[in-house]
């Protein structure tokens, strides 16, 4: 199992898991906040629709094509 | 010394993996550069919720017992550069990695087409469910309805059945006589018949689109349309294709022409640059047997056995016939045109609505006028929708193909400037 913080709340996940799986598995499993207001999820979970974006360690990552990492910090409310 | 192969492919799904192993006994150097994770493509996607079939499982280790093959997993192509090189990013940094010939596999996208709601979190593409769950999404106890065409549906489902959920509706929106045409046919290919088996899952409905998503904050039910009825359906998850859409932005901005919106090829899969192949879905949609074929063809042609990659031209004709048999058969119902609300929106990115695009003669004007597809996607959710809904060509893609870091980009800066000023480069 791997442990992360997901807008820094503790969140565990299977190895091997993307941080989109640890969206859901710690948060709502919204990724960002559209232009205008509106939160969004992952849509097309294969790298191509950018609305997984988040914010991995301090840079901008999608969520869907990053596996979780130990202490990695995920921020979805920046 | 700077990173060069003598075959360089993008794109590590069938036809990449295909077209590696095929060239691999040529001893020339070889790398495969993905933006997944791990190889496979999509429909081989490996992760904690799911086991790999046994035939992905020999390509991966056929693939690590050849020394003179480097993979690049979690690497995307950022764009091309000069003297045959391709600027590349991966988590920590970016790079030029040269080449000698190049192979593209950069497969294909779903097409997802707008609908009231489809923004809504818990609303994902079809085969995006499927990848979302193997990347170990819990779907478990969910309710789940699925909609749109195409044999992708029933695969999805598939996988959200194995995952623990329940499927409450399959929602396909030919029409019953083109599905069972389809699976009649499928007798005639070996191999695929075992799908015609999904069509008499309890949940599948010919004739039925999805009308709405509807909730407030997320997804909360789904209305169906079927005929002259409809139903509403509350579950969790909506997730929706519409069928494929080739990805041929690195191969467009590499100069290589376009046909019916795919990378167009010749017998032995070469692109009209002498240095640049295309393989797999991004020159036509067709499945992953074509696309191991086509791979294969490619990646013998590319190192320069012909007579191998000739070899294998009889197979490929076989599975583009099947190809244009699925093509027929789930061509989509122009009354998709019509399930946008004029406040539906369309551009995901900038938030465009539909009534922001629908007075406009072309896409270049829409796009300047509303930032439709001036966003992180660079078009390519809301160019392909464009594409369907108003018959709008996009533009030729800019670089960056895709939003890249700063340092990144600045690789292609000390490049560039040397050669502008007469200096020599490197
Ligand atoms: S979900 Fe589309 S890019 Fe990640």
């Amino acid at each position: 199992m791997i442990d992360l913080t997901l807008d820094g709340r503790p969140v565990r996940v299977a190895a091997g898991s993307t941080v989109a799986a640890a969206l859901a598995i710690g948060g709502d499993g919204t990724s960002r906040t559209a232009v205008g207001g509106a939160r969004r999820a992952p849509l097309c979970g294969m790298g191509i629709c950018q609305e997984c974006r988040v914010t991995v360690d301090g840079v901008r990552r999608l969520a869907c094509q990053t596996l979780c990492a130990p202490g990695m910090q995920v921020e979805t409310r920046p | 010394m700077s990173e060069r192969y003598d075959l360089l492919i993008v794109g590590a799904g069938p036809a990449g993996l295909a077209a590696a192993l095929a060239a691999a006994d040529s001893g020339l150097a070889i790398a495969l550069i993905d933006d997944n994770p791990a190889p496979g493509g999509q429909i081989w996607r490996d992760g904690p919720g799911v086991r790999l079939p046994a035939r992905a499982r020999r390509q991966r280790e056929a693939l690590a017992r050849h020394a003179n093959i480097t993979l690049l997993s979690g690497t995307r192509v950022v764009a091309c550069a000069d003297d045959r090189r391709l600027l590349v990013e991966d988590a920590d940094s970016g790079r030029l990695i040269g080449y000698r010939k190049l192979l593209l596999c950069t497969g294909a996208r779903e097409l997802l087409l707008p609908f009231p709601g489809w923004t809504l979190p818990g609303v994902t593409g079809a085969g995006g469910l499927q990848a979302l769950i193997k990347g170990g999404l819990p779907v478990r106890g969910e309710r789940v309805v699925i909609a749109g065409s195409g044999p992708l549906l029933l695969a999805s489902a598939a996988t959200a059945q194995k995952a623990g959920a329940q499927v409450l509706r399959v929602a396909e929106q030919a029409s019953h006589a083109a599905v069972a045409g389809f699976a009649a046919r499928l007798l005639q290919w070996p191999g695929k018949a075992v799908q015609a088996l999904g069509l008499h899952q309890p949940g599948y409905r010919c004739n039925a689109r999805v009308v709405a998503a509807l909730g407030s904050e997320r997804l909360e039910a789904v209305l169906i349309q079927r005929g002259g009825r409809r139903e509403e359906l509350p579950c969790e998850r909506l997730a929706c294709g519409f069928g494929l859409v080739p990805n041929t932005q690195l191969g467009e901005a590499l100069g290589c022409e376009v046909r019916a919106g795919a990378l167009a090829v010749d017998d032995l899969q070469r692109t009209r640059l002498a240095e640049v192949f295309a393989a797999g879905e991004c020159t036509g949609f067709g499945g992953s047997e074509l696309s191991l074929v086509e791979g294969a063809i490619a990646g013998h042609a590319a190192v320069g056995q012909t007579a191998r990659a000739e070899a294998l031209l009889p197979e490929r004709a076989r599975w583009r016939r099947f190809a244009r048999q699925l093509a027929r058969s789930f061509a989509l119902d122009p009354a998709l045109k019509d399930l946008p609300r004029p406040d539906t929106l369309v551009c995901r990115c900038e938030d465009v609505p539909y009534s922001a695009l629908a007075g406009h003669d072309g896409w270049v004007g829409a796009k300047l006028a509303s930032r439709c597809g001036m966003g992180a996607c660079q078009g390519r959710v809301c160019g392909a929708v464009a594409g369907y809904l108003f018959g709008w060509t996009p533009t030729r893609p800019r670089l960056p193909l895709s939003p890249a870091r700063v340092d990144t980009l600045l690789c292609l800066e000390e490049t560039a400037l040397p050669s502008a000023t007469g200096e020599p480069v490197e």
